[in-house]
């Protein structure tokens, strides 16, 4: 069951660019499941990809449905319940359905739905304000080293890729994951706050959250998680420092349960043919998200092994018990 | 003064027949929304935000800061009216607002909360104009143990306030605590009070509970009052306008309502709900007549429908500056900056003062659209008080339902509003109040995680509640709300004794 409203306005919002478009669109008429609330990552992903799928001509229509609860828990549960073996639906993850569905002992689990692609990755940094005594990632390395509890960590949600983050970066400097002092904030730029107003050590969030306060000279970046310096970007990574910590907020987009194989190549080709499409890169350039395209099995075995590591990080920690 | 100049350019920005004609779709849609409860103007702005696209980033946002003042003003109409908040916010609002319709005098309580709202808008855009640099400085000092002691502040006030005796408000209040454990728990991500079902791991919906409680509540109260004797509702009895009485006692609400507003409004994770709650607790105790407070006092509508606009601007002031979104409308008004690749931030007032000072001048002229739109329709609104009271709650009933499904499709979203709803009939039925259910369910998790991250911080040490000198002087005043009644009654006693 759609709102109305939201069902009404999606008509419009398709009819409009529909209408912009010159006709001759495929037959394509796809639905994509925002497993979140409007606003959020994966809600603009779902959106962002409305408009590219119907700008490019790929698709007739789409409709985009918000499904909010748990991380993706909510959402995922009724895409693999409601959707099995529909070839015309797909819907947006990432990373911290990873972590949520774990955590919430989900019965229905990544396992069970059609990959089909990788689509946008966000690096992660950590950052400390301007006026804190530590300048790079080995002195904060030093700092944790010396006293792990009193490095207070400030990020999202408890079990997100922040405190994921915050566990790696201990856990590759050889200290204790499991002391780690991380204290969530409900996202919304609290945990921001928190940071300039000095009450924590450090902050971790993705780097386009925060790239103002860098460039302002508010905060100090540390390092950042890509595996090579990322260009027009003057923040060293965390591997040239000698720390080994490469992750990044990826975005992905699945389909459901039990569809066909001709299902599920019309939608992967659907989906490259969007990737490669100028609105597509139009919309990277605009949100400033890093294409980040995977298809088919290395996106599956990719799947697979971001699993098994998020997992293994969430256990040591505590979160999830084995 | 350079922020004159910069005032001027930017009202000569939103003068522009275009831009005027954006704004006007802005408050329209935010008040229609507003009055919807579940569809908020941040869902709104959410949906319009691929449409907008195409367009240019000042009328966008010029647009979407009218659907956020607009929303703040339609909310209160239904919570006056028919005593169903459209947000959390006009919550407050509901209390006496719709004691008043109730009692005829739907129109003065419409005309304050309208005047009001525009009156504390201006004020604050007045602020957010002026004070935004210096204000965020405090904002962004304001830690953990801060919020903390500006929660038990709120506790403390709002649990002495309502009902006809403390424990009946403190059982309500408690109510509302247990509702706001339920859920994953923000700081371990453990689930609590779940039961296993997915649905209830982001915990209690606000509306939900708010539009159970009161409208459900009060639907199946009216139904189960019919065999005995018929509540008689005057659509308007007496003027339908403020009469000088009504000016008098409402001007005062206004200001000080404001001044809850703005500064909790401009804090990350003040909010609206805390302003609207200390201004409504406020005006009680400095009314001349407290006893019509629950029978409809015209400064229970005047004080929180100000604070709740003040408050909207308040939110604007660590957006524009910081970037820091602090409501959900707020996050969805960044998303639309980021949209035209706009940081909002420190930067912004520099790169780009002619957006910055549109948007600014803009909400002055959302805010004289709002009250030229607001203030006609008045008359129309008292008029549905005359609709016979079976249609008039059948209606209730559809369109809170309505308003459920679309915020949160689910069955056990609506197996809640319906449990809630009896909650409430039961509750009004032995006489306990109901808004301090919703004050628990909101402020409590927020006092909790702040307490837990204050002490994570400060590695178990409780003194750091102390250090702070915001929170010990919180603390302080919240120790004295809660001692002074004793104490004076104390020094009453002693005074009779010794004439």
């Amino acid at each position: 069951m759609m709102p109305f409203h939201t069902r009404l306005f999606g008509a419009v919002v398709a009819l409009t660019l529909a209408a912009t478009a010159p006709a001759l669109s495929q037959q394509l008429e796809l639905k994509i499941m925002a497993p979140a609330a409007p606003g959020g990552g994966w809600d603009q992903t779902a959106r962002a990809m409305q408009q590219a799928l119907v700008a490019a001509k790929i698709a007739r229509s789409v409709q985009v449905t918000n499904v909010a609860g748990a991380g993706g828990s909510v959402g995922i549960a009724q895409f693999v319940n409601g959707a099995k073996g529909d070839g015309n639906q797909m819907m947006v993850n990432g990373f911290v359905m990873v972590g949520a569905l774990a955590m919430n002992k989900s019965p229905v689990t990544l396992e069970q739905v059609t990959p089909i692609a990788r689509l946008t990755e966000e690096i992660q940094v950590i950052v400390v304000p301007a006026n804190s005594p530590l300048k790079t990632a080995q002195d904060l390395a030093a700092a944790v080293k010396a006293d792990i509890a009193k490095v207070t960590f400030a990020g999202g949600s408890a079990g997100g890729v922040d405190h994921v983050m915050a566990a790696l970066f201990a856990g590759t400097i050889g200290a204790d994951a499991k002391k780690i002092n991380y204290i969530p904030f409900s996202g919304g730029g609290e945990s921001l706050a928190a940071i300039l107003g000095g009450k924590v050590t450090a902050g971790i969030s993705g780097l386009s959250e925060y790239e103002g306060q860098i460039k302002s000279g508010k905060l100090r970046a540390l390092g950042v998680t890509s595996e090579k310096r990322i260009a027009g970007i003057d923040i060293p990574t965390f591997k040239e420092q000698g720390i080994d910590l490469v992750l990044a907020n990826w975005r992905s987009v699945v389909a459901p349960p039990g569809i066909t194989p001709e299902q599920r190549k019309t939608l992967s080709e659907a989906v490259e043919k969007m990737v490669q499409s100028d609105a597509w890169k139009d919309i990277l350039k605009q949100k400033g998200w890093d294409d980040a395209y995977l298809s088919g099995d290395a996106f599956a075995d990719f799947l697979k092994k971001e699993t098994t590591r998020v997992t293994d990080v969430l256990k040591s920690v505590g979160l999830v018990k084995s | 003064m350079e922020t004159f100049a910069a005032l001027a350019h930017g009202m000569a920005v939103a003068v522009q027949p275009m831009n005027l004609l954006y704004a006007l779709i802005g408050v329209f849609l935010g008040t229609a929304v507003g009055v919807l409860p579940g569809i908020g103007p941040a869902l709104t702005v959410a949906l319009l935000l691929p449409v907008t696209y195409k367009l240019d980033p000042g009328g966008s946002l010029i647009m979407f800061a009218g659907i956020y003042y607009g929303g703040m003003y339609g909310g209160s109409t239904t919570a006056i009216l028919i005593n169903t908040p459209g947000e959390s916010a006009s919550m407050a609002t509901a209390l006496e607002g719709n004691k008043m319709a109730k009692a005829g005098r739907g129109g003065p309580a419409l005309a304050t909360s309208a005047i009001g709202s525009f009156v504390a808008g201006t004020i604050a855009t007045i602020g957010l104009a002026f004070l935004a640099p210096w204000l965020v400085d405090f904002a962004v000092r304001f830690g953990p143990e801060d919020y903390f002691a500006l929660m038990c502040v709120a506790f403390v006030t709002v649990s002495a306030t309502f009902g006809d005796s403390p424990i009946r408000g403190l059982t309500s209040l408690f109510i509302g605590l247990t509702l706001g454990l339920i859920g994953i728990d923000k700081l371990t991500g453990q689930a609590r009070l779940a039961f296993g079902m997915p649905e209830l791991l982001d915990g209690v919906e606000v509306t939900t509970l708010a539009v159970g409680l009161f409208a459900v509540g009060e639907a199946l109260h009216v139904a189960s009052r019919r065999h005995h004797a018929e509540e008689k509702i005057e659509p308007v009895r007496g003027s339908l306008w403020m009469t000088r009485q009504d000016w008098m006692r409402s001007w005062k609400p206004w200001l000080r309502g404001t001044m809850f507003g703005f500064p909790i409004g401009a804090l990350p994770a003040g909010g609206a709900e805390i302003p609207t709650f200390l201004s409504y607790s406020t005006e009680k105790r400095l009314s001349k007549h407290p006893e019509e407070f629950g029978k409809g006092a015209i400064e229970g509508v005047a004080g929180p429908e100000a604070a709740n606009n003040a408050s909207a601007a308040g939110t604007l002031v660590p957006l524009l500056t910081l970037g820091l979104p602090t409501s959900a409308t707020a996050a969805m008004m960044l998303a639309g900056f980021q949209q035209y690749g706009l940081n909002p931030g420190p930067l912004l007032f520099a790169e780009r003062p002619d957006l910055v000072w549109g948007l600014i001048a803009s909400l002055f002229i959302a805010n004289v659209m709002l009250l030229v739109l607001n203030l006609p329709l008045v008359g129309l609104w008292v008029r549905l008080l005359a609709i016979p009271q079976p249609w008039l709650y059948a209606g209730i009933l559809v369109f809170a339902t309505m308003g459920t499904i679309a915020a949160k499709p689910s069955v056990v979203e609506l197996s809640m509003l319906a449990a809630f709803g009896v909650l409430g009939f039961l509750m009004r039925r032995f006489d306990f109040p109901i808004a301090p259910v919703v004050v628990g369910l909101i402020l409590g998790p927020i006092a909790e995680s702040q307490l837990r991250r204050a002490l994570a911080i400060s590695l178990g040490d409780p003194i750091v509640l102390l250090q702070s000198p915001m929170s010990a002087t919180l603390l302080g005043i919240a120790l004295t709300a809660l001692v002074a009644p004793f104490v004076l009654k104390g020094l009453g006693r002693f005074k009779a004794s010794e004439d």
